[in-house]
């Protein structure tokens, strides 16, 4: 059981309090949990089902900055490591080489692909995209394991 | 027992409430008691890209300005960025400044002044450039220029007229929209440059602007947004409406400014794609949809990948196409990889 209370499902996210993460996760209308702000406090939450995450880009270029403090303290659980099967990330363009860093660093560092990226708030057509593209990602995957979607 | 003293946010103001109040007391900002936590992330996000013209070595574009540019070039670009730093004064002098009234806490009003001079800094910026690769009679003729253009006139009035006005949340939704829609067809000229080899020390001054604007962009919409979040319905509602039709002028005058400058190089076309690409940016940092569709922002990929390397690549592993992937071996990854 997790500790954070409420089951795992087949995505993972984190928003700030900007909330843009959790608008975009909200408009692909699928069963997802949010890692805590205050992971402290609130309790960080555990695994139990295969699941991809999305994650917004932080920090100024500096590549240990790019993944938000609370990811980083969700994926030092090896149990929730041994179950990312993908990541998404957010970020801007204009951040230039460092656009979605956070992606990428979770993708090198865990050994899963980077499904996706997007921009701030995500537009129709990343919601589209996504969407589609993950129910395509978990039937493939299904031969072997899927989510309890 | 003692008595736990009021909250000193309550019994006081910052400086800026004087004007309406002089009896009240007055607090210090105090930065050990931080409570939008974005305040100390923005601000810490800014020092630390916090950067000067000086540190580029501009001068390196000089043989290119000279022997590559033809003159029609040579002047557009003189003019590009005449207006690009007539926005940044706008924004220096007063959009940014008068952000500072408005402010939901005291950190934000800190935050505003690193952001105002900041945007003395972009503007200052073209001034180097101007000194680095052309002479005197070059730069007083695009001054000339930009002071007798009434488009450019009427984009910066357009907005500064609600900088003047008496709503605060219209006043957030002018700058993010001056910001993110009304430079980026000046930004698109040095990138584009980039694109041919030519200019690229200048066009790495403006990834260094673009990486501010996106911040600056960020925050302000994002206080927009809790600004908005206190609103009834209705007055949400007409703050949405006056926020597209804002758009819609400021898209307009933009489409006919830039007009004038890119159609005689045959640019247009890709330069309205990218206003409207950044457009869309704007509205999702005020966190309204974005506007346009996918196929009207489809940003030139040469254009893309000079703003961000990479990002031109397929980075859409879903559709099965998307090349640029390959398995990497797992990291062994322990904790302590992780931690700060």
């Amino acid at each position: 059981m997790n500790e954070g209370g409420g089951l795992l499902s087949g995505l993972v996210y984190f928003s700030s309090v900007s909330e843009n993460t959790r608008r975009f996760v909200e408009r692909l209308g699928l069963p997802a949990t949010r890692i805590p702000l205050h992971p402290r406090r609130e309790g960080v939450p555990r695994a139990t089902e295969p699941y991809v995450l999305v994650v917004p880009t932080y920090g100024g270029g500096d590549p240990r900055n790019a993944v938000p403090k609370q990811v980083v303290r969700f994926l030092n659980d090896p149990a929730n490591r041994a179950l990312l099967r993908g990541v998404i990330s957010s970020g801007n363009t204009n951040f230039g080489a460092d656009y979605c860093m956070a992606g990428r660093v979770i993708s090198a560092k865990c050994g899963v692909p980077e499904l996706y990226r997007f921009e701030l708030l995500g537009t129709d057509h990343d919601v589209r995209t996504v969407r589609e593209g993950l129910h395509r990602f978990w039937t493939r995957h299904s031969s072997t394991e899927a989510p309890a979607a | 027992m003692t008595t736990t003293p009021a909250p000193l946010t309550e019994i006081s103001v910052t400086p800026p409430s004087y004007r309406h109040d002089p009896a009240a007391r007055l607090r210090p900002v105090n930065w050990n008691r931080v409570t939008d936590e974005k305040d100390l992330e923005v601000w810490n996000r800014l020092t630390a890209n916090f950067w000067l013209p000086e540190k580029v070595p501009l001068s390196n574009d000089i043989n290119v300005w000279r022997q590559r540019l033809t003159d029609e070039e040579r002047t557009l670009t003189m003019r590009v960025f005449t207006g690009l730093t007539m926005l940044d004064t706008v924004q220096a002098t007063v959009g940014e400044i008068v952000q500072i009234q408005d402010a939901r806490t005291e950190h934000e009003e800190a935050v505003y002044t690193n952001i105002a001079f900041m945007q003395a800094v972009h503007a200052r910026s073209y001034s180097s450039v101007f000194s680095t690769l052309a002479g005197t009679p070059e730069i007083d003729d695009a001054y000339q220029w930009a002071v007798a253009n009434d488009v450019l006139q009427q984009r910066c009035k357009t907005v500064l007229q609600h900088y003047y006005g008496d709503d605060p949340l219209k006043r957030k939704v002018a700058s993010t929209l001056l910001s993110s829609l009304l430079l980026y067809a000046g930004f698109y000229l040095p990138l584009h440059f980039s694109t041919h080899a030519m200019l690229t020390n200048t066009a790495d001054m403006i990834r260094l602007i673009l990486r501010d604007k996106a911040v600056h962009g960020y925050y302000s919409g994002y206080k927009y947004q809790r600004g908005l979040e206190k609103l009834d319905a209705a007055r949400q509602d007409e703050m949405r409406v006056f926020t597209h039709e804002l758009l819609e002028e400021l898209y307009e005058l933009e489409l006919q400014y830039s007009g004038e400058l890119y159609e005689p190089l045959g640019l247009m076309d890709d330069v309205a794609v990218f206003v409207r690409y950044n457009a869309d940016k704007a509205l999702m940092n005020l966190g309204y949809p974005a506007r346009f569709g996918a196929e009207e922002t489809a940003v030139n990929p040469e254009i893309l990948a000079a703003l961000s390397p990479g990002a031109d690549e397929n980075h859409d592993f879903f559709s099965g196409s998307g090349s640029s992937y390959v398995m990497g071996k797992a990291e062994d990854t322990a904790d302590d990889d992780w931690d700060f």
